[in-house]
């Protein structure tokens, strides 16, 4: 439309059209004719448009009157049902959807059926006139001029030095939002206190498990010993310590070298926390023996020590050390002998204050 | 054509499709509330059961599983899987198997309950194993809160935290459980079907899978306070309805409001 | 101080309404706002109403998130519930979560509300998402609304800030894990990931100081943050005035509609209503993010389908597809006794930063290239820009293979194929999708355009059939009238703009580039057809004029 031909009145910008082809074009015929509505002609169909308008209205008060009838009628008492709460839910909905539907369509058809439908245009104006501009600069020019910021560069050097130091106390509080990291995602419940080894126990009533009770087949979600009686920090300490059990028949499961006293005839543990971002990889195949993350579906090999064979995961899961002890109860030997959860950058720094 | 455009642009149209809309999803929604009702099944057997399920099993078994169920390459051995294991396979129509596939699904059943019984029998006799709950187990009148809890940490994360399903690997699925009878929902956890870990009486005692049945069955009869539903399948569904129909209803407004009143 | 200047007789009200105006009006100047914008003039399609769409769920959301601050308390305390819904009775939980459930269960019309926020919510960045695509396969951006463009985009990710942030607030099992993959993400995050994660969650995931904290961003400092954006995004809108579609009597130097008051302002107003309305349906009839069903969080359980809202979809998905493991080469790997995690790092903000960065450098990539410095107030016919829309489609495909891959888990459910192939198919369409639909797009365009030409010289098909006095069949075609005959030959058709030299006589590589940018862009056009054209075409009878007109076609390569 930037071509002169079509007859448009200047535009604000330059007028450069790109390789646009001289050739003729075909003239603007301009807004075309104003065709008038029945309302406009008839003033029956206008006196109709009226009553349509006016029910419109009528059937947003019946949903008001819905809404608060419903509102008070019906009793959310501690013996309500959910068949209560739902029909509560539906009518108030339903009340508002018609009270607002209501006067909306109401008003739209108004403005449809009964006001001027004429299309009208109006000229646009330069959003900046090149005055406009000269005046800006001239007063640009004389605010500069009467600070004497630019005849007195100390002020203005002290200036931007204290502003920008001016923040550092915020970044001093941000740091303080949160203690420092340290080592605390290097260790999980599970490490023995005072030399007493924590048993496995049942995920969430923490009674201890034998090994007799963990079948081919079976899956335990567990968490340590002692979990539940956390007064604090319960959940942190459950977010790394949780644990999937497992028996599989020993000759399925292949062990590397220094993992041999880990598992027990075939019952393995390992963290149910996934190594891509920390979803419960909870899902466990009893004949394939995989294990699938919900989240982002990373698969792990249960018989290759959870090895990744798909999904955005990079690292296996963490084998957790068990044993049984004196009386029959799964015990964890030690911690995890490394880092639990998703990987983060002082991860392998932790592994090795794991291992040393 | 042109007079049901006409029509369309009539200023009750939005109003009689916003009822239309109203009564289809009220349909459906009734629809898909139906409560299935558990039924309570606890004969025990007798000696010409066995036998009587031993020429079914001869007949319509055997072929995979093979002669006395010991197993061959096609099917595993039934030794020690006890009742329960065939009610679940035989009653929910998974067994006996139409082709291989990733994991067996749930049918038309092929057998009615007195087969069904006789082969339980039969299997039963081949060695000790999860026997048919106990109708006390099935009563529905357990802890639903704290079979709500159990069912998030052993079941939610194949099965749904509303129990409508999920995904497995390689084409296997987790099946949803509305509809399916506390007695197969028991016998399912006891004997681990298909990928299905056994949960045991040691991992989940039979109160606990009576209180996972009872939550079961309370989320069903109650449906959602909310409304429909939507598959319960989380923010995807929300988010397709909301582009769908949401969305739609408004440009169908928003495409009256603009046009031209005749 | 006017009056001191004439001789006028002040201006004296009669009834009480007009006593109080005028008081009002003497100390505010509302006489000369309405004289400059009462009768503002404002085009009317139904596609520019899904800024308003935007607008109106916005005031919901303030005004259903209002109630629900009144009930609910974003504590991280536990506490057992007591609560009406029986299937979590005397459950551990935190405080944020048993007062959700309570505004649920317990507060009459609060299960309603929440419903009516959530919705609004979903609606609101939709509504952006699809008025951000107008604008751009409108080229409603170009200048001078570039700005204006870029504080559309900055909008859409405080509105998905917002949105996310709202999303963990009820402490549920799904938030729950969502703010876990969140943590992790933080984690990936080289040198300073651990300590952003600490400080950010007040210690370890998940701490007790998270909820508190999203939600005074929640409630607070994003909401001020959009609301202003809001009012710099209008004020433009004010200043530039409205675009319009090309037509008959509509250039750049005019708009052309509805006067705001009275049916402008009516249909906007009543709009609002509407809105409302559609949304009170949706949460009156359609359960959304049922927290009862998902429990309080624990870090133990996770449930099938757990995903974020549908905003943040397409990260999750991008999570999703990218391969942790290829051929025993680990995306995770050790450098310098530090762990640079790829796989999470990578899908995580690579996707969302390639997108973010193009589509608000899209203005001025465009404006380099055709180097364009007009003015446009009139739009582009997508078809008539077929580059630019391919370009859209090929962005969008990108996005939408993203988007799918975070539902991979119940397209495998719902259309019975392995989850496995489903992420296969994708990790595939990732890489051709966009190539496909861009081709796909184009051509597509490119037809619209010479179907339209063809319909400009021949007129529309009439569908009657004549039979010529030698035996031949043909079918009528009638002529269009003049006003629909130019929305179809009133548009630009650029060329190919050739590398220029610069002021002292070089041509630069960077132009060039430019040069090179802009053939890829404009060879292939169909130009509109011209009055010589259509005099030819109608100089033969209507059977020669289609045999000719392919002929003519000016599909220049």
């Amino acid at each position: 439309m930037g071509n002169h031909s079509d007859g448009s009145p200047n535009h604000s910008g330059t007028v450069a059209t790109a390789g646009q082809n001289v050739v003729e074009k075909f003239q603007d015929p301009g807004l075309p004719p104003h065709r008038l509505r029945l309302a406009d002609t008839d003033p029956r169909a206008a006196k109709r448009a009226e009553r349509q308008v006016a029910i419109l209205f009528g059937i947003s008060v019946i949903g008001t009157v819905i809404f608060l009838v419903s509102y008070f009628a019906i009793d959310l008492g501690q013996d309500s049902t959910i068949a209560t709460i739902r029909t509560q839910n539906l009518l108030l909905g339903l009340g508002t959807a018609f009270a607002m539907l209501g006067i909306g369509t109401g008003i739209v058809h108004w403005a449809k059926a009964l006001m001027p439908d004429h299309e009208v245009s109006e000229e646009r104006h330069a959003i900046r006139t090149e005055e406009d501009r000269q005046a800006a600069v001239r007063i640009v020019e004389d605010i500069v001029e009467e600070t004497g910021i630019k005849r007195r560069p100390l002020i203005r050097n002290t200036l931007l030095g204290a502003v920008a130091l001016a923040p550092l106390p915020a970044l001093a509080v941000f740091g303080d939002l949160g203690p420092r990291p340290d080592n605390t995602l290097a260790h999980t419940m599970w490490a023995p206190q005072d030399g007493k080894l924590k048993r496995l126990t049942r995920d969430p009533d923490g009674t201890p498990i034998k090994a007799s009770d963990v079948t081919i087949g079976s899956a335990f979600h567990v968490i340590p010993e002692g979990l539940n009686e956390l007064q604090e920090g319960k959940l942190n300490a459950k977010a790394k310590a949780v644990v999937l059990l497992m028996r599989l028949n020993p000759d399925d499961l292949t062990i590397s070298k220094g993992r041999e006293t880990w598992s027990y005839n075939g019952i393995v543990a390992y963290s149910k926390i996934c190594t891509h971002v920390g979803c419960p990889v909870a899902l466990y195949e009893q004949q394939t023996h995989h294990l699938l993350c919900p989240c982002h579906q990373s698969t792990f090999d249960l018989t290759k020590e959870c090895k990744v064979i798909f999904g955005p995961a990079s690292r296996p899961l963490p084998q957790l050390p068990i044993a049984v002890d004196a009386e029959g109860y799964l015990v964890a030997t030690s911690d995890f002998k490394e880092p639990v959860g998703p990987s983060y950058w002082e991860r392998d720094e932790h592994e090795r204050l794991i291992n040393s | 054509m042109k007079a049901l455009s006409q029509k369309r642009r009539h200023p009750l149209a939005a109003i009689a499709l916003l009822l239309m809309g109203l009564l289809v999803t009220g349909g459906l929604y009734a629809v898909a509330t139906t409560v299935n009702q558990a039924k309570a099944d606890t004969t025990t057997f007798s000696a010409s059961d066995a036998q009587e399920g031993g020429k079914l099993f001869a007949a319509n078994c055997a072929t995979c599983h093979g002669m006395g169920a010991s197993g061959t390459k096609d099917g595993p051995s039934l030794v020690g899987v006890g009742a329960a294991a065939v009610d679940f396979q035989v009653g929910t129509g998974r067994m006996p198997m139409q082709m291989n596939g990733p994991q067996a699904q749930a049918k038309p059943r092929q057998f009615n309950d007195q087969q069904t019984q006789q082969l339980a029998a039969y299997v039963a006799s081949l060695g000790a194993g999860p026997s048919i709950p106990d109708a006390s187990l099935l009563d529905e009148k357990g802890d639903a809160a704290k079979g709500g809890e159990l069912f998030r940490t052993n079941c939610a994360m194949c099965h749904n935290a509303a129990a409508a399903g999920g995904a497995l690997t390689r084409g296997k699925f987790a099946p949803p459980l509305a509809g399916v009878s506390g007695q197969h929902i028991y016998e399912a956890m006891a004997t681990g079907p298909q990928n299905m870990p056994v949960f045991n009486d040691a991992n989940i005692s039979p109160e606990g899978k009576r209180d996972i049945i009872t939550f079961l069955k309370t989320i069903e009869a109650n449906g959602s306070p909310g409304g429909a539903d939507l598959g319960a399948l989380g923010p995807v569904s929300e988010g397709l309805f909301v582009w769908v129909a949401g969305l739609g209803v408004i440009i169908a407004f928003t495409i009256w409001l603009t046009s031209r009143t005749s | 101080m006017s009056a001191s200047s004439t001789a006028e007789v002040p201006f004296v009200p009669e009834t009480k309404v007009g006593r109080i105006t005028d008081f009002v009006d003497e100390r505010v100047g509302g006489s000369g706002i309405l004289r400059e914008f009462g009768r503002k003039v404002f085009p009317d399609h139904w596609s520019f109403m899904f800024g308003e769409v935007a607008l109106y769920s916005f005031v919901i959301l303030l005004m259903s998130g209002t109630f629900l601050t009144f009930f609910f308390d974003p504590s991280m305390a536990e506490t057992h519930y007591a609560g009406s819904y029986t299937p979590l009775t005397n459950v551990e939980m935190s405080v944020a979560y048993n007062s959700s459930l309570n505004i649920s269960f317990d507060i009459r019309g609060g299960l309603f509300f929440r419903q009516v926020h959530h919705w609004a919510a979903l609606l609101f960045v939709a509504s952006l998402g699809v008025h951000m695509l107008r604008v751009f396969f409108t080229g409603a951006f170009r200048k001078p609304r570039e700005m204006n463009w870029v504080v559309g985009g900055v909008l859409l990710i405080l509105a998905m800030a917002e949105g996310f942030t709202g999303y963990s607030l009820p402490d549920d099992l799904l938030s729950g894990n969502g703010l876990r993959i969140i943590d992790g993400v933080i984690k990936s995050i080289p040198v300073i990931g651990t300590y952003i994660s600490f400080f950010l969650f007040g210690g370890e995931f998940p701490g007790t100081a998270i909820i508190g904290r999203l939600y005074v961003l929640h409630i607070l400092l994003v909401p001020a943050m959009i609301l202003l954006m809001i009012v710099i995004h209008l004020f433009m809108v004010v200043v530039h005035k409205h675009t319009q579609y090309p037509g008959p009597g509509r250039n750049d130097g005019n708009v052309v509609g509805y006067p705001l008051g009275p049916v402008y302002a009516a249909k906007a107003g009543g709009f609002f209503f509407i809105v409302f309305g559609v949304v009170a349906l949706m949460a009156a009839m359609f359960t959304i993010n049922p927290i009862w069903n998902y429990g309080p969080y624990d870090p133990s359980p996770v449930s099938a389908g757990t995903q974020p809202d549908w905003y943040i979809g397409f990260v999750d998905g991008a999570l999703r597809l990218m391969p942790g493991v290829v051929n025993d080469f680990h995306f995770e790997y050790i450098i310098f006794g530090h762990v640079l995690t790829l796989n999470v790092l990578l899908p995580a903000l690579v996707p969302a930063g390639i997108i973010f960065t193009v589509l608000f450098m899209y203005p001025w990539i465009e404006r380099w290239i055709t180097k364009d410095n007009r003015e446009h107030h009139v739009l582009d016919r997508p078809r008539n820009a077929p580059t630019r829309t391919a370009i859209g489609v090929a962005g969008f495909t990108w996005y939408c293979v993203m988007w799918a891959a975070a539902g991979s888990d119940l397209i495998a459910t719902h259309f019975h194929v392995a989850l496995n192939d489903v992420t296969y198919w994708l990790r595939t369409l990732f890489f051709i999708g966009p190539i496909l639909a861009f081709m796909v797009t184009k051509r597509v365009a490119l037809a619209l355009q010479r179907k339209d030409r063809e319909i400009a010289l021949h007129g529309r098909e009439t569908g009657r059939i004549v039979r010529l006095p030698h035996g031949e069949f043909i079918e009528v075609h009638a002529p269009l009238d003049d006003y629909k005959h130019y929305k179809l030959v009133g548009f630009e058709s650029p060329s190919p703009l050739p590398a220029e030299p610069n002021e002292h006589g070089v041509v630069t590589p960077k132009e060039k580039r430019r040069a090179a940018l802009s053939k890829w862009f404009f060879e292939d056009r169909v130009a509109p057809a011209t009055p010589a054209e259509l005099e030819a075409a109608h100089g033969h009878g209507h059977h020669e004029a289609i045999e000719s007109g392919e002929e003519h076609k000016s599909l220049s390569h």
